[in-house]
């Protein structure tokens, strides 16, 4: 079911016809500055189409947020100040990489802190008493083991 | 009529469950033979109700029942027939009730093949299966009801959406629904351990056969889901990391941390517990996802329709299994027996490495989809969390357990050396070393490098595995062929899957480092070039389908003057919607995708984007092979073990050998 | 032991008061970055004959500005409120006719009615994306200094004129510009 909601973003949010992301007439014709706009799309977010940026979609607001960042590029503008433009229209919404800020602190660290965490849990279970015979998982019977050494030897056969 | 015997047989597939969710579970405790096996019949009863309801929808669907409101917003006449079968599943009822069906699928399962489990044991987890059946049943009957009439009923179906009309809907959603309710089979094997305050190794042979099955099922969905992406939307793309498929991807990840740690419990008796609380945790997520995509809490525009009463009613479940689980194992887990020791260099050791890793990967996946949630809810601001996130964070979680998949299954069980598993892997060191370093001189990208030598490093330790294991080289060539003959499905399973790893990385890495793309206006005759591979748009025709009128466009790819491939890519016009769709053309073969789009008109002349994938196949073939390895894991006969090893105290005479 | 024993079930109860709480939430609303900053600049071409307006005609009165466009389905839903809003003469309504062939929405305009003082076409997005508009219909209410004070998301309905805009336009206007 996981495509479907793509399938329905496509179809009703976007719904004004299919127009192919990055129009050939949108590209820059300096290649350098093109590459630059391309990797730049791709950590902007549709805002119609709630789940993609704006190189992947195909809705016309996209189409023509393509066209701003592309000429605030061919103007000049660094990436940095081309994020900012939107970001002051649009919010932190609009950027697929959110910024890095006390709220989003344990997003950004959170990975490095679940590993952490895994592997101090494993030591302090590696170091945790032994468990005294008693405890321990009680023994196959006699009828079982026997049994077991039966299968293996059939499985191993 | 049908539909009226389909919503009968619902509410009393519900009235069954309720029953099975609570006699067994009393028999259990009062040790009453009569009532626990009462849940066997119940539990067969429910599936035959539930299908009986699901068969009911289908043949709504098949002729055309417009009365019903699903079939009258998802069907149309001119539909093929395929897709009006599959249709049946294209709506958030119609799914909710295959999950419902397969639901019930597993539990008449364990009381038909688990004839030979614990009494109480297999009692108590019919109960727990009855009581997530009925949750879901009582969902579909009170919130989601597939059998709503309408009156009076349209002459013409709305039809279902275009983008669905696929080969990918009959296959994708039934396979990932096997995988997502495969893992309640986990969850209620630990849930029933946890009542019984006793696990065993028994109980791990149960535990595994049943969500490797799922996991492998669950491989298969997100693979299907992943290439139908891949063509349909007609972007090139094959993972989006977009919330709905990070709910599939969740339970995936911790549905594969224990798979191993069943291993360790199967063999070792020990890190129980965990393997508990994986079972637990890996439904909870399946559960969560269907929360995600069906309340409309993270893409209210694009998930199914939404009405607040149903995510309230999900997120109910949701809680009352999770937490009712986990209080359980808050309460019980403590005095659940703790097996025996091991060293942190030991095959338990990296297992344990494994699922640290993983654990720490579905931790971040979660984040990511949640934490737009959690600033919308904590502060006033939105953010979003897409690729370029997961691309910094996910991809590093990956080289410590990719390092550690080939080092692994050469580590002795309790207490090993390094240098000892290093000795053991020295052609994959040596080959994985050579690969880096011709990698990273070759490709100018030490990113791309070090994949390609993880790639390989995978691949040369899984073989390393089997030329261990039939002692290649120490012994004559026909006694390695014998051993090779012999080797147990589970070492098979091992050695595929860990390859098919290296195969998907491998692919990915090349798709990430390689692909490359471009779009131009074409009219016929012109051409475009990538790579080398010249486009050549040859003509643009009309076509009619059933449903549909389409602009068809051929193309021919040639290299070096010699032709590469044909390929026809369609934009499809549905009236019935008004929707248009776009099919791509591709030639695959493993070693290089050729991908072209046709896009909207102007003056003759077409929009055409084409893309050349080197190895993009690779993924998929790699995620197959996984599901693949798993299959064949499945066949070991000492997962059969478990089921002869009875450990109730009265063994039924009627048994032979 | 009994402690971490326990620590699972009080995160997957933190996750679950989180979502319950997003269940409340509409993942559409997206908070406006423009409110209380000025008007932006603009001069947008007429969809017919005699209209267009441009940032200047709109100073120094508490006014509307309407998004809409022909293809949206939702501006035909409150297109009847904005009729009456026009009629009653409460405050200026501006329209920016969206993403829409000028003769589309001037097409429109005269088979519906039209509500605006003068309307102007943007069809790039040009003013769109100034204001953050995410889709039409959209409503900006702007004050006597040229400030954006409120963004009305989706259809302004009778109810939504009479319980938000209608008191916050009422007091704007006792506002003084400055």
């Amino acid at each position: 079911m996981k495509r479907r909601a793509f399938a329905i973003c496509v179809a009703s949010a976007c719904a004004f016809g299919p127009a192919l992301a990055v129009n050939p007439d949108e590209k820059l014709a300096d290649p350098t500055l093109e590459a630059r706009a391309l990797a730049l799309s791709r950590e902007i977010r549709c805002v119609v189409c709630q789940n993609q940026s704006i190189d992947d979609s195909n809705a016309p607001l996209a189409a023509d947020m393509r066209v701003i960042v592309r000429e605030r590029i061919a103007a000049g503008d660094g990436d940095a100040e081309v994020k900012n433009f939107l970001v002051s229209r649009y919010g932190n919404f609009v950027l697929l990489r959110p910024p890095m800020r006390a709220d989003t602190w344990f997003l950004w660290f959170g990975p490095a802190l679940f590993l952490i965490a895994g592997a101090a849990g494993f030591a302090a279970y590696l170091r945790r008493p032994a468990i005294p015979a008693s405890q321990a998982v009680p023994e196959l019977s006699a009828d079982e083991r026997r049994r077991l050494e039966e299968l293996e030897r059939r499985g191993g056969a | 009529m049908a539909p009226e015997l389909g919503q009968m047989s619902i509410m009393l597939a519900l009235a069954l469950a309720v029953v099975q969710s609570i006699a067994p579970l009393v028999g259990a405790m009062r040790r009453d033979l009569v009532l626990m096996r009462l849940g066997d019949s119940l539990a067969v009863g429910q599936l035959s109700f539930v299908a009986f309801a699901f068969g009911a929808l289908c043949y709504a669907f098949l002729i055309s029942d417009f009365s019903v409101r699903v079939v009258a917003e998802n069907s149309h006449t001119l539909q093929p027939a395929l897709y009006k079968f599959a249709g049946t599943w294209g709506n958030h009822e119609g799914s909710m009730l295959l999950w419902a069906m397969i639901l019930a699928l597993f539990g008449a399962a364990v009381a038909l093949f688990g004839k030979d489990l614990p009494t109480t044991l297999k009692a108590r987890v019919l109960s727990v299966q009855g009581m997530i059946g009925a949750a879901f049943l009582a969902f579909i009957a009170f919130t989601s009801n597939p059998f709503d009439r309408l009156a009076p009923a349209p002459s013409e179906g709305a039809e279902l959406n275009p983008l669905l009309q696929d080969p990918g809907l009959a296959f994708h959603p039934p396979f990932l629904y096997l995988g997502y309710v495969g893992f309640s089979m986990a969850f209620s094997f630990s849930v029933a351990a946890l009542i019984e305050g006793r696990v065993d190794s028994a109980w791990a042979r149960w535990v595994r056969p049943w969500a490797l099955a799922a996991w492998c099922f669950l491989t298969i969905g997100i693979a299907m889901g992943s290439i139908w992406a891949y063509y349909e939307l007609g972007w090139g793309g094959w993972w989006y990391w977009d919330p709905v498929e990070n709910a599939s991807f969740m339970p995936w990840l911790v549905g594969t941390a224990l798979l191993h740690c069943a291993l360790v419990v199967e063999r070792r008796q020990t890190l129980v517990n965990w393997t508990i609380l994986l079972g637990i945790l890996t439904f909870s997520l399946s559960l969560i996802g269907t929360f995600l995509v069906r309340s409309g809490v993270l893409t209210s525009v694009h998930a199914f329709a939404l009405d607040p009463a149903r995510g309230v009613f999900i997120l109910a479940i949701l809680l009352g299994a999770s937490m009712g689980a986990l209080a359980l194992y808050a309460w019980r887990a403590p005095a659940l027996a703790a097996g025996p020791t091991f060293a942190p260099v030991s095959r338990e050791g990296a297992l344990v490495l494994n699922n640290i890793v993983l654990m720490a990967a579905a931790g971040t996946v979660f984040l990511g989809t949640f934490y737009p949630l959690l600033i919308d809810v904590i502060g006033d601001d939105k953010i979003s969390v897409g690729p370029p996130y997961f691309q910094s964070t996910f991809a590093p979680l990956m080289l410590p357990l990719l390092l550690v998949m080939s080092v692994g299954p050469m580590l002795k069980w309790r207490k090993d050396q390094l240098p000892a598993a290093a000795r053991k892997l020295r052609t994959p060191i040596i080959l994985a070393g050579g690969a880096l370093i011709l990698a990273s001189v070759a490709l100018k990208s030490v990113l791309s490098a070090v994949g390609l030598a993880l790639a390989v490093w995978l691949v040369a330790g899984a073989l390393a595995i089997l030329a261990q294991r039939i002692r290649a080289g120490a012994v004559a060539f026909g006694e390695s062929a014998r051993l090779a003959l012999s080797l147990p499905g589970a070492t098979l399973g091992i050695i595929l899957g860990h390859a098919s790893m290296g195969v998907c990385v491998a692919g990915i890495v090349a798709m990430s480092a390689w692909a490359k793309e471009d779009v131009q206006m074409l009219g016929p005759g012109e051409k475009l070039e990538i790579s080398g591979y010249v486009f050549t748009l040859e003509d643009v025709s009309l076509a009619a389908g059933p449903n549909y009128e389409a602009e068809r466009a051929t193309f021919r790819v040639m290299r070096g003057g010699r032709p590469a491939a044909e390929l026809v890519s369609e934009r499809r016009y549905y009236p019935a919607r008004g929707v248009e769709t776009t099919e791509a053309g591709i030639r695959s073969n493993p070693f290089v995708n050729l991908y072209v789009a046709l896009g909207e008109a102007r003056d003759g002349r077409h929009v055409v984007r084409a893309y050349v994938h080197p190895l993009a196949a690779f993924i998929w073939i790699g995620a197959l092979g996984m599901a693949a390895g798993g299959a064949i894991s499945l066949t070991d006969r000492r997962f059969r073990l478990g089921a002869r090893i009875r450990l109730d105290p009265a063994p039924s005479p009627a048994r032979a050998a | 032991m009994r402690f971490s024993a326990a620590i699972p079930f009080a995160l997957m109860a933190l996750i679950g008061a989180g979502l319950a709480l997003g269940l409340t939430r509409d993942p559409r609303q997206l908070p406006s970055m423009l409110i209380d900053r000025p008007l932006p600049a603009f001069d947008l071409p007429a969809i017919a004959n005699g209209g267009g307006f441009s940032s200047a005609d709109v100073a120094g009165k508490v006014a509307l500005i309407n998004v809409f466009a022909s293809w949206c389905s939702a501006c035909r839903v409150e297109h009847p409120t904005l009729m009456r809003l026009a009629a009653a003469k409460r405050a200026p309504i501006y329209g920016v006719d969206w993403k829409d062939k000028a003769e589309d929405g001037a097409a429109w305009l005269r088979r519906y009615g039209d509500p605006y003082v003068a309307t102007g076409l943007d069809f790039e997005s040009r003013l769109a994306i100034e204001l953050g508009v995410t889709g039409a219909p959209e409503t900006y209410i702007v004050d006597k200094s040229g400030r954006i004070r409120y963004k009305q998301i989706g259809p302004i309905t009778d109810e939504v004129w009479a319980e938000t805009i209608e008191p916050l336009v009422a007091s704007l206007e006792q506002e003084t510009g400055s």
